[in-house]
């Protein structure tokens, strides 16, 4: 598993006597969905003009950012290549990788902002807990493709063990946000899989049993942010200000926004994280209930087309696996949306591919790369 | 392919797409209420973050001289102030803002720490506006500044108890700055502006009002002659080893105060090096008995009832004069004397006996006609009005006292302006410490011939033979009369402390001004008004005439 087979692969492709049917297309040949691709273009030009001026027109973030991104489109064009066969064949050995960094990070991880959770590998740090984004979804995906569905009770304990342990891993850390995207993830393949629905509300049921004993073993800050998300006034200029600022900057935003470079919450500092987790805030009040919308609309549209590929999707696998990543993208959305806008209490989840930051564009993109190699591998397959 | 297509429920699928909608319509009525339905609280929230009306502190007028010199000037400062509940007192921040301020960073936490519950503490007043720009620059929220006006008065102690001072809140507190106040403080201006979360001031939206700067003060005083009056009044306290020492210096034709000093003074510009004591404008609000200096006044009430002249003769031997019980006193036995005579040799028991035959409220009347016993119209906070016994019941003996000048208690300016009211040629103008626009009011006093008399006289006084002969300045003729006066202690008058008193004016063919000195319990062995007060008198009339260009009138 060299880096340079996905490439060699590529290679292959282009050279195959299949070249000839298989596509009707340039895009389809290199394995690049362009309603995708086009989606995802657009969503990543109006972030970077939101984090213009989000990021008070830093230059040197705005560099960093797009190195960023060219290395996460990088990301997706290679996995795009690769095709969900290969991915079929690596899922469980990605995983078991996955959950050894994971448990590397508690022993020998790197400690930032309070919480273990990097890796550092000299010249960068590395979060494990992204790779089980990918992980998760390939590993159940893998694992309930050739069982009878919808699963036995037996199958189901197992899929829930091979998600909880990663999960408990890093929500240890504490990273409570990947951890409620982990859980996302994998309940989106078990539900897709046929989950029976006494089970569903089985489960809620007994997490709603639990969650008091979940608070006991909460952080302190992670306590602060539920309450502060029950009771937003509580504390107004401690847990209770972010909620507060982002609402202020939203609502005075209006229909159209107070324009470009114009918002006044972020701009003065009023509005904290306003480049990272809070930078709908900015949108909201720059651009108005209408940027809101649009920027919404934008996701709504790559989360639809991923759940098109889905539906077209060939066998359980590649079906199961696109929907859940679709699935994740979508509450990742929801979550964050709803947390700025103070109907969802706050965890650190960042706004898909327009907040300021790292490896979680990398991750997402490599997704939209899985995503795309489903469905223009689609026909090759059929054929 | 093991699997059917059906292997994932289609009505799952619709779930899922049924769920995404809810989930994403709930974002949108959720953007809809914060927009629409809430956005004008929002907005306004918005703004109480950011939109602040802070008030722009006004320009102090400036006080100047009646030439335009400056006495009293505002200059931008900065003070710096720190808002505890946003500080962060962290070591860093402490050093960075200590070396700049030139202040120990342990002094600055105790005084956070005294100020915990506080949103406002001052830590430094009054800094270079240089050093307020580093200050700013450093961005460390919590730490404010705030712009200031400092006073500075270029005189420094000459003219100190005439301009009195501003506190550090650029309010007036003693002298003509406090009586003025209202006048010089002007309005401070309003400005709407956006501030940034560290309270730091972004943008100004909106002017509501400019800052109305104060208006300018311009005084009486001519800031050479103050320096010069100044100057001779310490040196003579110093060399005379006296308490303290009042001077004034008036302008015959206007009332205008050209000069006014006392000493000790202190330094109005150095303030932690004040002391209480010594703010007091003696000049106006301390009294005294005028003694001699007073027969003027009793002199020219006898001219004025028409019974003498200033010829008339009488004996005042054996220099003493038995009314009832009591005995007033001369010197020596100065034998038969007329009115100038009784003038110029300071005799007590022959202006006792020249009031005592004329009609007993005269004298009375007169001095009140000539302002004592009432304040002046200099309009100076804490002035004393000084006492006139005018009860009607005066027995002969208390009478006979008040003409030379016992009895009664007077202010230095007081006592200068019934000079000019006699050098004026009985004309009264109000005195003033502010310079006057027009012509100054004018009373008539006294017939401008019974004046002019009594003036003839008092050159006498600084001519041989008198007791003031060192009043007299080269180049002009003087008028003047010297006081020599016991001060009362605890128990009635003291012997051995005096008040050393000369009042004249000059040139005496047209006088211009008035100068008044009380030197205060000499104690360096001379004590008599013509040996203390009247070289002082002396070298600041020959000085102001020079600058104010007065022709001599004498060869």
């Amino acid at each position: 598993m060299s880096p340079i087979e996905p490439l060699k692969h590529f290679s292959h492709q282009l050279n195959s006597p299949e070249k000839k049917f298989a596509s009707h297309n340039i895009w389809q040949r290199l394995h690049i969905d362009l309603p995708l691709l086009a989606g995802i273009v657009l969503l990543t030009g109006l972030g970077l003009v939101i984090l213009y001026s989000a990021g008070n027109q830093s230059p040197g973030m705005m560099a960093r950012q797009l190195a960023r991104l060219g290395l996460a489109f990088m990301a997706m064009f290679i996995v795009a290549q690769i095709p969900p066969a290969k991915l079929r064949l690596w899922a469980p050995w990605l995983y078991g990788v996955g959950l050894s960094l994971l448990i590397a990070v508690l022993v020998i991880g790197t400690i930032g902002k309070g919480a273990r959770r990097w890796l550092d590998l000299g010249l960068f740090r590395f979060q494990p807990s992204e790779i089980m984004k990918l992980a998760i979804p390939l590993f159940l995906a893998w694992y309930y493709q050739d069982k009878p569905l919808p699963p036995s009770k037996k199958c189901l304990l197992i899929g829930c063990i091979a998600l909880l342990v990663p999960v408990l891993l890093t929500a240890k850390q504490p990273d409570l946000g990947t951890a409620l995207m982990l859980v996302t993830a994998g309940v989106c393949v078990l539900f897709l899989a046929g989950m029976q629905w006494w089970i569903i509300i089985g489960l809620g049921a007994l997490a709603t049993l639990f969650a008091p004993i979940l608070w006991h073993f909460m952080h302190d800050y992670q306590r602060q942010r539920v309450l502060t998300f029950l009771y937003p006034e509580r504390d107004p200029l401690g847990t209770g200000y972010h909620i507060i600022q982002s609402k202020i900057a939203i609502g005075s935003g209006g229909l159209f926004g107070k324009g470009w470079l114009e918002g006044t919450q972020a701009h003065l500092h009023f509005l904290p994280e306003h480049a990272t987790d809070f930078i709908f805030g900015v949108t909201g009040e720059e651009f108005g209930l209408f940027g809101g919308l649009v920027l919404l609309a934008v996701y709504l549209f790559i989360v639809g087309r991923g759940l098109y590929i889905s539906s077209q999707a060939q066998d359980t696998f590649t079906r199961l696996l696109a929907g859940s990543l679709s699935l994740m993208f979508f509450f990742s959305i929801f979550i964050n949306i709803g947390m700025v806008t103070g109907i969802l209490p706050v965890v650190g989840l960042p706004l898909p591919l327009v907040s300021y930051g790292g490896t979680s564009m990398v991750t997402l993109l490599a997704g939209f790369g899985i995503l795309m190699s489903v469905n223009t591998h689609r026909k090759l397959l059929a054929r | 392919m093991r699997q059917s297509d059906t292997d994932v429920r289609p009505w799952r699928f619709y779930l899922i797409i049924g769920l995404l909608i809810v989930a994403s319509l709930a974002l949108v009525a959720r953007m809809l209420q914060l927009t629409v339905v809430d956005r004008a609280f929002l907005q306004k929230q918005g703004n109480a973050r950011t939109l602040r009306t802070i008030h722009i502190p006004a320009y102090r007028g400036m006080i100047t001289d009646r030439n335009g010199y400056p006495l009293a000037i505002s200059t931008p400062v900065n003070s710096v102030w720190i808002n505890p509940q946003e500080f962060d007192a962290n070591q860093a921040n402490l050093h960075k803002i200590a070396k700049l301020l030139h202040e120990n960073p342990t002094t600055i936490m105790k005084r956070l720490q005294n100020n915990t519950g506080r949103e406002f503490v001052y830590l430094k007043r009054h800094i270079d506006p240089a050093i307020g720009a580093q200050i700013e620059a450093l961005q460390i929220p919590g730490v404010h500044l705030q712009a200031e006006f400092r006073r500075f008065y270029p005189e420094g102690e000459s003219a100190a108890h005439v301009v009195g001072f501003t506190n550090i809140d650029d309010v007036g507190q003693e002298g003509l700055e406090l009586a003025y106040d209202d006048w010089l403080r002007g309005v401070p201006g309003k400005e709407l502006v956006l501030k940034d979360r560290y309270g730091h001031v972004v943008d100004i939206v909106d002017v509501k009002r400019k800052a109305k700067p104060g208006d300018q003060l311009t005084l009486s005083l001519d800031h050479r002659i103050q320096y010069l009056a100044y100057r001779e009044l310490k040196q003579t306290v110093q060399d005379n080893q006296a308490k303290s020492g009042s001077i004034v210096v008036l302008d015959v034709k206007t009332g205008e105060v050209l000069g006014m000093a006392n000493y000790p003074s202190y330094n109005p510009n150095q303030r932690y090096k004040r002391r209480n004591d010594n703010f007091r404008n003696r000049a106006v609000t301390d009294v005294f008995e005028p003694g001699s200096t007073l027969k003027a006044f009793s002199v020219a009430n006898a001219i004025a009832s028409g019974k003498y002249t200033p010829t008339s003769k009488v004996s005042t031997s054996p220099g003493y004069y038995k009314i009832g019980h009591r005995t007033v006193r001369d010197g020596r036995d100065n034998g038969t004397l007329d009115l100038t005579g009784i003038l110029q040799h300071s005799s007590n028991v022959g202006m006792s006996k020249v009031t005592l035959s004329l009609a007993p409220e005269s004298l009375g009347n007169l001095l009140e006609s000539m302002g004592f016993g009432t304040r002046t119209d200099s309009g100076f906070p804490g002035e004393a009005a000084g006492s006139l016994p005018m009860d009607g019941k005066q027995d002969p003996f208390s009478l006979a006292t008040l003409s030379f000048g016992y009895s009664l208690s007077v202010t230095t300016l007081q006592l200068a302006e019934g000079y000019a009211e006699l050098a004026s040629g009985g004309v009264k103008h109000p005195v003033s410490l502010v310079k006057l626009d027009g012509a100054p009011e004018s009373e008539r006093i006294l017939p401008h011939q019974v004046a002019n008399q009594v003036l003839q006289m008092l050159e006498t006084v600084v001519q041989p033979g008198g007791t003031g002969t060192r009043g007299q300045v080269p180049g002009y003729r003087v008028l003047g009369k010297t006081g020599t006066t016991r001060i009362v202690g605890p128990n009635g008058y003291e012997a051995d402390h005096h008040n050393a008193l000369f009042v004249g004016a000059a040139p005496a063919s047209d006088p211009r001004i008035v100068i008044a000195v009380v030197v205060r319990d000499p104690t360096g062995g001379k004590f008599y008004g013509g040996l203390v007060a009247a070289p002082v008198f002396a070298n600041v009339m020959s000085g102001s005439l020079r600058l104010l260009d007065v022709a001599p009138d004498k060869a």
